[in-house]
């Protein structure tokens, strides 16, 4: 296949890629914007069944999602010199300036001169007894399930973990005809009242907390609630919670868990970006530790939407050439910030969360290592070669980041390929890299 | 609109635009290391719970896959 190439690459399509694909475009730069879906948005404006479900080539057609706000889609239809690769994902790095891309049909390179990584977060799932079984799934999980058809329309469902993403999944639940018993907030109601009144900076976001707590109204939500176990032979029957001093258990057809987001950083690892506490480390303008590379949004620390639209503004501008724009809106960012400081603040996790799991409780799902098989190690690399924890499908982007939070064991020595590929996409890399012991 | 697709060997009407996830609605696709039946639970491609064989390829993510019609579904359980 023939190569692809780019000024400005863009990694991620949500709301951080596309907003760095406008500056980029309205600055009269090319760019070439990549994405693991079908469709535009991420996860936070995953597109509904309405926008159709083909991969489409056409730009226009691509871009239609009535979840992106209507001014973003009408700016980015208008641009030139935009190219969007929907469907592919970034299986390897290549030199410096070249990513390997595979899509349903081929492999291919693109190469570029700056790369804008705009990857996105994952939910935290953490593991308690119970929690493979066949209907318990990850709370914001869940909501990505409902937007892609699930029907849950007469359902019982508990939503459990901690964070802002419990009321958001509640609330397209709910919409989708769902009956939510309970969203389980471990955070202490100190806590939550702390982040509430905390809100008063950010008048917008203070009213989409109002917004969704009205949307809510009659769904019980209880602060200093966490989940203890899922109950069910071969799928979820019941759930048992601790709710204060007391424990109940409720029958429910879903179970959606998630303990706060946790960044998408191996493609950067890949790249020999530096990361801080899970994190992209970037400068004032979003730049990585290695030249030429930028990381925006939820991969350079989680924050929120408008967080990832300004920070993948700032990394457009600042690769288009417009270091001075840039710059202006470094006090924009030290807001958002502030803003993002606060969700880890008053959403930090129970030390209660860290011990849900007993010796047989499963931590590797892939490779089904337990609990109890995992105490005996230091860190994650003596796990992996003793146990093959994180060796499986999902390469540890599940249990890496639960050994991270119960054992404290950074996740180290990732390697490529980035995803699960092909066999022969990976022939086409150029040279192989001698294996590291 | 309904299109059909077939799933271990049955023939099922289903919305057009939803993703195979969606119809298997938490029917487990396969079965674990050691012999846990599993279901999705991330929703968007990441923990590869949710693979089935979809067309005679292995390891395909249902919540990644839209349905499309005559589209051949293997659960492997």
């Amino acid at each position: 296949m023939s190569d692809l190439h780019t000024e400005i690459a863009i990694v991620g399509a949500g709301p951080a890629g596309l907003a760095a694909a406008l500056a980029v475009c309205e600055h009269g730069r090319a760019a070439c914007l990549i994405d693991d879906n079908p469709k535009p948005g991420g996860q936070i404006w995953r597109a509904g069944l309405t926008a159709g479900s083909r991969s489409a080539t056409n730009r226009e057609a691509w871009l239609t999602n009535p979840a992106i706000p209507a001014e973003l889609t009408a700016r980015l239809a208008r641009v030139e010199g935009l190219r969007v690769l929907p469907a592919a994902r970034v299986v390897a790095t290549q030199n410096a300036g070249s990513l390997l891309l595979e899509d349903a049909s081929q492999a291919r390179y693109l190469h570029y001169q700056k790369l804008i990584v705009a990857s996105g977060a994952r939910e935290l799932l953490l593991p308690f007894p119970g929690w493979t079984l066949p209907g318990v799934t990850g709370a914001g999980g869940l909501q990505a399930l409902v937007k892609q058809g699930l029907d849950v329309s007469g359902k019982r469902i508990v939503l459990a973990g901690s964070g802002p993403l419990l009321l958001a999944s509640a609330a397209t639940l709910r919409a989708a005809g769902a009956q939510v018993l309970l969203i389980a907030e471990q955070a202490a109601s100190r806590q939550l009242a702390g982040f509430v009144w905390s809100l008063r900076h950010w008048p917008a976001k203070l009213a989409q907390a109002a917004r969704l707590r009205w949307a809510l109204r009659g769904v019980p939500y209880r602060a200093g609630s966490h989940v203890l176990a899922a109950l069910g032979k071969e799928r979820l029957q019941s759930v048992r919670l601790q709710q204060g001093q007391h424990v109940r258990e409720l029958a429910c057809d879903w179970l959606g868990v998630g303990f706060g987001l946790v960044p998408n950083t191996e493609l950067l690892q890949a790249l020999g970006c530096a990361l801080q506490d899970g994190s992209a480390k970037v400068d004032a303008l979003l730049q990585c530790s290695q030249p030429n590379v930028f990381a925006v949004g939820e991969a350079c620390g989680i924050g929120g939407v408008d967080k990832a639209l300004l920070e993948g503004r700032m990394a457009g501008l600042a690769a288009a050439g417009q270091v001075e724009a840039a710059q202006a809106l470094i006090p924009a960012r030290a807001h958002q910030l502030r803003f993002a400081a606060q969700l880890a603040h008053h959403f930090s996790l129970d030390p209660a969360i860290r011990q849900l799991a007993d010796a047989q409780t499963l931590v590797c799902r892939c490779e089904d290592v337990r609990h109890g098989d995992l105490l005996a190690y230091n860190n994650w690399r003596e796990a992996k070669l003793q146990t093959r924890c994180g060796m499986g499908a999902c390469q540890g982007r599940i249990c890496g980041a639960a050994c991270a939070t119960l054992y404290g064991w950074p996740v180290t020595g990732s390697r490529p390929p980035i995803q699960p590929t092909r066999l022969g996409s990976l022939l086409q890399l150029e040279t192989t890299e001698a294996p590291s012991s | 609109m309904l299109i059909r697709i077939e799933l271990d060997g049955t023939v099922r009407q289903v919305p057009s635009g939803i993703s195979l996830a969606a119809v298997l609605a938490g029917l487990p696709g396969r079965r674990s290391a050691s012999g846990e039946p599993r279901a999705a639970l991330c929703g968007m491609g990441v923990c590869f719970e949710c693979r089935v064989t979809v067309d005679g390829q292995p390891h395909q993510r249902a919540c990644q896959l839209p349905v499309r019609e005559g589209m051949v579904v293997q659960r492997d359980v």
